[in-house]
């Protein structure tokens, strides 16, 4: 039998990259049961798994390890799916919601809330979803996406300019009111510990509206990679379908925001892998998002959880420690990979 | 390719394509003013016509992907911006100019794409898409090549592989904008003769062809066009003059007719002796 992985990336069978994947998920998933920065070992988690370990124990694994792993891997499945789309919009293989400042619009959104005096999650996660959706258009209104005139590397700029905007502005908000900052200290690096999945749940709405807007438009975004005129040859609407992965975008971020935070690069690596094991068609690269965000997040958070013991390193500064270095490769290549 | 290569496809239906009193305009500047045009059913139009005269225009025009800024397009006696896309989809197709082939598609894959406006979100694949990929291929003879990446092709081969997926459309209509442009002498016959081939089936075809000569042999019907407006049109044998030629290009020529077709011949053009 002809090895599938020797195939061009297009050409390999979807079927079979994505069930080795969910198997890399899996493992992942265990092993961010089993290490952690705490006292406990590797050996003594995997006892309590088999349900011989003392109630702290338990404690430890069933519910502050696995909680942490259920939202890794909802922020990887989100932010992986929204990065995907944002690129197949934007055209554009850097159009990354953490670089391109709507993460930061969406942290931005929440601080002016709590500032204001809101607290409860619901609405917390709907306003960051507004904050993304402000900040997406915002960015890609400054850069004018304009198909295939469009200059990568000017999305990236401006996309930089209104995060470091946003950001400034969270933090002067910050610098006035001492309880909001000290309630949102985790907005500005991102962070997948101390969660609990009572936000999650409040998220999961959202998410579904998401995934409907994403089944619904993925057919006619494929066809867009194909130029403008021949979308709307096919007969697709090339403007409605950027509206809705827009909103489909800013929901997602939003959601991942209002959960763990900014968490920038992730948005950026997972789709660029997705694209280097599947290939280029938005419907192949989006499905293989789906286990390869998570695995990316789950493995960046148990490093976060090992490299620093006893104490933990933030998993957004993990996941710009590596993703920084693949966005230059990306600028660096010779010719951007066209999408 | 030959032309009797592959099996006739019956049309289940044909269309007409229209222009009523059409005016086009790119921001504020007026490309093309109440013009009235109709495409012969069943033949190829090629629209001539020097740079910048709109001819491009008025394709994008008659395909729905420009708005006019008054007059209609009709098809099947029908304003083209009231019926819903995916049923223009399925009586037009347009093979543009600015095609983008992304990284790594196939050309099957690419003919795929034909599909889209015979599906929905609950037909998504069926028996008679499969029957279509199979039967554009064969008509644009790529069936040899279907497992090979776009971007690997000559391109020739990577037009015919953009017009089988108009074929895939099952259109009865097909309108390309320049589709030889870019091709050296012998890729443009291949791309030509596909062309006429898909004509003789019944198909109505229109083009937008920068090459005059091959416009005369090409095609049953020519549209000169000059500023926005048709200076003049029919078949090649009946329109075609020095005169002409000297008015849409600012070139002598001689004519002569081809011993083969009939179908009149530029020689020994020459700028023109002010």
């Amino acid at each position: 039998m002809q090895s599938w992985f020797l195939k061009s990336p297009a050409q390999r069978p979807l079927f079979a990259v994505l069930v080795s994947a969910l198997f890399v998920l899996a493992l992942c998933c265990l092993l961010s049961l089993l290490f952690g920065a705490g006292g406990l070992t590797p050996q003594a988690s995997l006892q309590t798994l088999f349900g011989n370990g003392s109630p702290d124990d338990e404690f430890t694994v069933f519910h502050l390890r696995s909680t942490r792993t259920l939202i890794g891997l909802f922020v990887g499945l989100t932010l992986g799916i929204a990065g995907a789309l944002m690129q197949a919009v934007a055209r554009n293989p850097l159009a990354e919601p953490g670089l391109l400042g709507v993460s930061a619009g969406s942290s931005f959104a929440v601080a002016m809330a709590l500032v204001m005096g809101a607290s409860t999650a619901t609405l917390t996660v709907g306003i960051a979803q507004l904050g993304a959706l402000i900040g997406c258009i915002c960015v890609l209104g400054a850069a004018r996406m304009q198909g295939q005139h469009n200059d990568p590397i000017r999305l990236v700029l401006a996309g930089a300019a209104l995060s470091s905007l946003l950001l400034a502005m969270t933090s002067l908000i910050l610098l006035f009111d001492q309880r909001a900052a000290d309630e949102i200290r985790f907005w500005v690096t991102g962070s997948v510990a101390g969660r609990d999945t009572h936000t999650l749940m409040s998220v999961l709405p959202s998410m579904l509206v998401a995934a409907a807007c994403v089944l619904y438009t993925a057919k006619p975004l494929a066809s867009l990679a194909l130029g403008e005129r021949v979308a709307i040859g096919l007969g697709h609407k090339p403007r409605r379908i950027r509206g809705i992965i827009i909103i489909a975008v800013a929901l997602l971020v939003g959601g991942a925001t209002a959960i763990a935070g900014p968490v920038a690069f992730i948005g950026l690596v997972v789709p660029f892998a997705a694209r280097a094991l599947v290939g280029p068609d938005i419907r192949r690269t989006l499905w293989l998002c789906l286990p390869l965000g998570p695995i990316i997040v789950i493995s960046a958070d148990i490093i976060s959880r090992l490299v620093a013991q006893p104490t933990e390193m933030p998993l957004g500064v993990l996941t710009a420690i590596v993703g920084a270095p693949v966005l230059l490769l990306i600028v660096r290549s010779r010719r951007l990979p066209t999408l | 390719m030959t032309a009797t290569a592959f099996k006739q496809k019956p049309n289940t239906f044909s269309a007409s394509l229209s222009a009523d009193k059409l005016s086009l305009k790119h921001g504020k500047i007026s490309i093309i003013d109440q013009l009235n045009v109709t495409l012969p059913e069943g033949q190829v139009t090629a629209i001539v016509g020097p740079n910048g005269c709109g001819k491009s225009t008025l394709l994008n025009g008659l395909s729905r992907v420009h708005t006019p800024s008054s007059g209609v397009v009709m098809l099947d006696g029908k304003d083209i911006h009231s019926l819903p896309s995916k049923e223009v989809a399925r009586r037009l197709a347009l093979l543009p100019q600015d095609t983008l082939a992304p990284d790594g598609i196939t050309i099957e894959e690419l003919i795929r794409f034909g599909r889209h406006p015979h599906q929905s979100l609950l037909r998504q694949w069926a028996m008679d898409d499969q029957e279509a990929i199979k039967y554009a291929l064969q008509a644009a003879d790529l069936e040899g090549l279907k497992d090979r990446l776009l971007d690997t092709l000559s391109g020739g081969q990577r037009q015919r592989a953009w017009i089988a997926m108009s074929i895939a459309q099952e259109t009865p209509l097909l309108l390309l904008d320049e589709p030889t442009s870019a091709l050296d002498l012998g890729h443009q016959i291949e791309v030509f003769e596909l062309i006429r081939n898909l004509s003789r089936q019944g198909k109505t075809l229109a083009m937008v062809v920068h090459d005059l000569p091959s416009a005369c042999r090409y095609s049953d019907h020519i549209i000169a066009m000059k500023e926005g407006e048709i200076l003049t049109q029919g078949s090649p044998k009946d329109i075609m003059t020095k005169e002409l030629v000297r008015e849409l290009y600012g070139v002598d020529c001689d004519l002569m007719p081809d011993p083969m077709t009939g179908s009149p011949i530029l020689i020994n053009i020459r700028r023109l002796k002010s």
